[in-house]
C-alpha cells in the first residue's frame, strides 16, 4: 500500500504536552518536516522559549538549548556566531517574544542575525493561565483584562511584523495562520523560507503564526480557530511583510 | 618579557591565551578596556565579539555559546553585573561552563565609577535565585588576575560552572609589569560531549535546560550541584598567608585592599606589633578552615577584616572564627579606597584601648 503520511524524523516519539485544539503542533510539526525537507538534520540546534512551548525540548529531534524569557534571540545569537555552519532557530510565544523579549527581538533582528524565528501569536498567556498578552485584541477577556483588554488601561496590541519590517537587519518577516488548511500550507511555505534564508546567510527570518488557545479563550477549538480567521487577522493582517529578494 | 599592561587589557589578553572565543559584553565603566580590546583581539584568533543591546542579553548570548560548547565569557562592573543574574542563575542551572568578570564599583543603585567591594555578597551568596555557587576569585594584582584568567576556563570547563573574576576598578585601571603566558591550543580543550552544538539526533541529541518540572528530579540536580561545591572546597580553595606564625592581630583582606594590608602589617611590625594578614584568593570556596586554624591559635587576640564596603566578607571571617577571638572591622566606602597609615592607626587606636 502506498505511504500517503509519514511523520517527520525531525520529531522525537514524545507525545505532545499541548491542549486539545492547540495549534502548537501544528506549528511544531511544520519546523519539522521543513527542517527534514531541507536536509539539515544532524546540524540543527534549536531554542526554546518560557511559555506553553517550553518543553519543545522534548520534541524536536534535534540539540536543544531552552531559553530564559524572552531571551532566545540572544541565546541564538550566542549559539549562532559560535557555530555558523549550523541551521539555528528560536521557538517563542507573545508574551516571550512582544513583552519580556522585546529588546532581543528588536536587536537580533537589527544585527541581521543569521538565525530563524518561529513567532507563536495566539493573543494570550497560555502556560501562566490566561493572562493578557502584548498581543491581546482590544475588548478580548483574560484573567487580567477580565471586562475585556481597554486601550486607555492597556494600551493597544503589538504589532511585531510591522515594526520589525522597518529595520534593515531581517531578510524575511511573514504572518501567517494556522486556522485552516489553505492557511497552513502558506505557513508551511513561509516557514520553509525563512530556514532557506539562513541556509543561504542572507540574515534574519521571522514567522509569525496566529494561533489558536481555546483553554484560556473558553472556546471550542473549531471556535478558536474561527476567532484567529476572523478576529485576529482583522488586527494582524496576514502576508508578508519584508523579503529582500523581491526588493 | 614582562609588558606594561593596563589590568583591564591584561585580562582581556590573557582571556584569549587561556582559549577564550567568544566574548558579548555591555559598556559600562570601569571596564571598558576588556571589550574594546576584545573587540579588535578576538577576529585575530577566529573569535566572536558582539556587543549586545543590553547586559541581559550579553549574559545570555554567553549562555547560547557555552551551551554549543564555546569557551565564552562576558565583564561587566556592579549595575551591570545586577542585569546579567537571571542569566548566572540559568547558567548555573544548565551547568554551563563560563567566565564573568565584574570590576567592582561602588554602589548601591548607580553609585560610582571609583573601586569597591561591595558586591561580595551577591557574588558569593547568590545574586540570582536558587541555590547555586560560583567558584569566585578575587586577585590582588595584574599578574595575579592574568593568571586566574587564563586557567579560568579550564576550572570552569572541570566543573561546568561559571567561574567570577571579582577585580574592582583599581584592578581593572591599574598599570603594571605583566608577564604573559603563551596561547593554549584549543585541541587539547577537554571534548564536551553534552554540548549542544548541533550535531546531535535521536538518542545522541542533547538538552541544556534548567526546567526540572518533578520535586525529586529537581531535588537530585540540587544534591549534584552541591557535590560539585564540595569536590570546589576540597580542591580549589585558596589563600595567602603574611606573617601569621607569631601574629597577635591577623587582618583579613582580598583584593586590591589586601595590598594595602600587607603595606600596613609590615609597618605595624616595625612598630613592634606583631600583625598579620590573611588574603583569601577564592573567595568561593572561603577559606573558613585556615581561618578557624589561626583564630584556634594560642597567639592570635583578635582579627581586624577591612574591605571596600559597609561589613560584607566580615560575616564570613565571623562564621569561620566562630566566636574564637574578636573580629572587628575597618571599612571605607563611595570609592573611597583606605591607606596603610589609615590601617596602622586603626590598630594602633584599638591597641590603646
Amino acid at each position: 500500500m502506498a505511504v500517503v503520511f509519514e511523520k517527520t524524523n525531525m520529531l522525537t516519539e514524545t507525545p505532545f504536552h499541548y491542549c486539545p485544539g492547540c495549534t502548537h503542533g501544528i506549528a511544531h510539526r511544520l519546523v519539522a518536516e521543513c527542517l527534514q525537507e531541507l536536509g539539515v538534520e544532524g546540524n540543527v540546534i534549536g531554542i526554546a522559549p518560557v511559555g506553553c512551548a517550553v518543553f519543545a525540548y522534548n520534541y524536536f529531534n534535534c540539540d536543544m538549548q531552552q531559553a530564559a524569557h524572552g531571551r532566545a534571540p540572544a541565546v541564538a545569537t550566542g549559539a549562532k556566531r559560535t557555530n555558523p555552519d549550523k541551521v539555528v532557530f528560536a521557538y517563542q510565544g507573545d508574551g516571550d517574544l512582544a513583552s519580556i523579549g522585546t529588546a532581543e527581538i528588536i536587536h537580533a533582528a537589527a544585527r541581521g542575525e543569521n538565525i530563524t524565528v518561529i513567532f507563536i501569536n495566539n493573543a494570550i498567556y497560555g502556560m501562566t493561565g490566561g493572562q493578557m498578552a502584548p498581543t491581546t485584541l482590544l475588548g478580548q477577556k483574560s484573567t487580567t483584562s477580565q471586562a475585556g483588554r481597554s486601550v486607555a488601561l492597556n494600551g493597544n496590541p503589538i504589532k511585531v511584523c510591522e515594526m520589525l519590517a522597518t529595520l534593515d537587519g531581517p531578510s524575511y518577516i511573514a504572518r501567517c495562520a494556522l486556522s485552516d488548511t489553505a492557511n497552513v500550507n502558506k505557513a508551511k511555505k513561509a516557514i520553509k523560507k525563512a530556514f532557506e534564508n539562513q541556509i543561504a546567510g542572507k540574515g534574519f527570518a521571522m514567522v509569525e503564526l496566529l494561533s489558536s488557545c481555546p483553554t484560556n479563550w473558553g472556546m471550542t477549538p473549531t471556535q478558536a480557530v474561527d476567532f484567529v480567521k476572523e478576529e485576529m487577522t482583522k488586527v494582524f493582517p496576514l502576508g508578508v511583510y519584508k523579503d529582500i529578494d523581491k526588493e | 618579557m614582562k609588558v606594561l599592561m593596563k589590568g583591564n587589557e591584561a585580562v582581556a589578553e590573557a582571556a584569549v591565551r587561556g582559549g577564550c572565543r567568544a566574548f558579548f559584553g555591555y559598556p559600562i565603566t570601569p571596564q571598558n578596556e576588556i571589550p574594546e580590546y576584545l573587540s579588535r583581539r578576538l577576529p585575530e584568533v577566529g573569535g566572536c565579539f558582539i556587543q549586545a543591546e543590553s547586559e541581559v542579553s550579553a549574559i545570555n548570548m554567553v549562555y547560547g555559546a557555552a551551551a554549543a560548547g564555546a569557551r565564552a565569557m562576558t565583564s561587566s562592573s556592579s549595575p551591570g553585573i545586577s542585569l546579567k543574574q537571571e542569566g548566572i542563575s540559568y547558567i548555573c542551572g544548565a551547568e554551563l561552563p563560563c567566565v564573568i568578570v565584574n570590576m567592582v564599583r561602588g554602589g548601591p543603585g548607580l553609585g560610582g565609577i571609583q573601586p569597591a567591594q561591595s558586591d561580595y555578597f551577591q557574588t558569593v551568596k547568590g545574586g540570582g535565585h536558587g541555590d547555586y555557587h560560583m567558584l569566585v576569585y578575587a586577585p590582588n594584582t595584574v599578574q595575579e588576575a592574568v593568571n586566574i584568567m587564563y586557567d579560568a576556563f579550564d576550572k570552569a570547563d572541570a566543573y561546568r560552572m561559571p567561574v567570577m573574576i571579582l577585580g574592582d576598578g583599581m584592578i581593572g585601571q591599574i598599570m603594571e609589569a605583566v608577564e604573559l603566558p603563551p596561547i593554549k591550543d584549543p585541541a587539547n580543550f577537554p571534548k564536551k560531549d553534552w554540548a549542544t552544538d548541533g550535531t546531535g539526533v535521536g538518542k545522541d541529541r542533547r538538552i541544556v535546560n534548567s526546567l526540572y518540572i518533578e520535586p525529586d528530579v529537581l531535588e537530585e540536580v540540587n544534591h549534584r550541584l552541591f557535590a560539585r561545591y564540595d569536590e570546589l572546597k576540597k580542591n580549589e580553595t585558596r589563600y595567602e598567608e603574611f606573617m601569621c606564625d607569631d601574629a597577635e592581630i591577623v587582618l583579613v583582606a582580598y583584593g586590591t585592599v589586601a595590598r594595602i594590608a600587607k603595606s600596613a602589617v609590615s609597618e605595624l611590625r616595625a612598630k613592634g606589633i606583631k600583625a598579620g594578614l590573611i588574603r583569601p584568593i577564592t573567595l568561593y570556596p572561603f577559606p573558613s578552615e585556615a581561618i578557624n586554624a589561626i583564630a584556634a591559635k594560642d597567639c592570635v587576640k583578635s582579627f581586624i577584616t577591612t574591605e571596600l564596603s559597609m561589613g560584607q566578607m566580615i560575616e564570613d571571617v565571623k562564621l569561620a572564627v566562630n566566636g574564637l577571638k574578636p573580629v572587628d572591622f575597618y571599612g571605607r566606602t563611595g570609592g573611597n579606597v583606605m591607606t596603610p597609615e589609615d590601617l596602622v592607626n586603626y590598630v594602633l587606636n584599638k591597641e590603646d584601648k
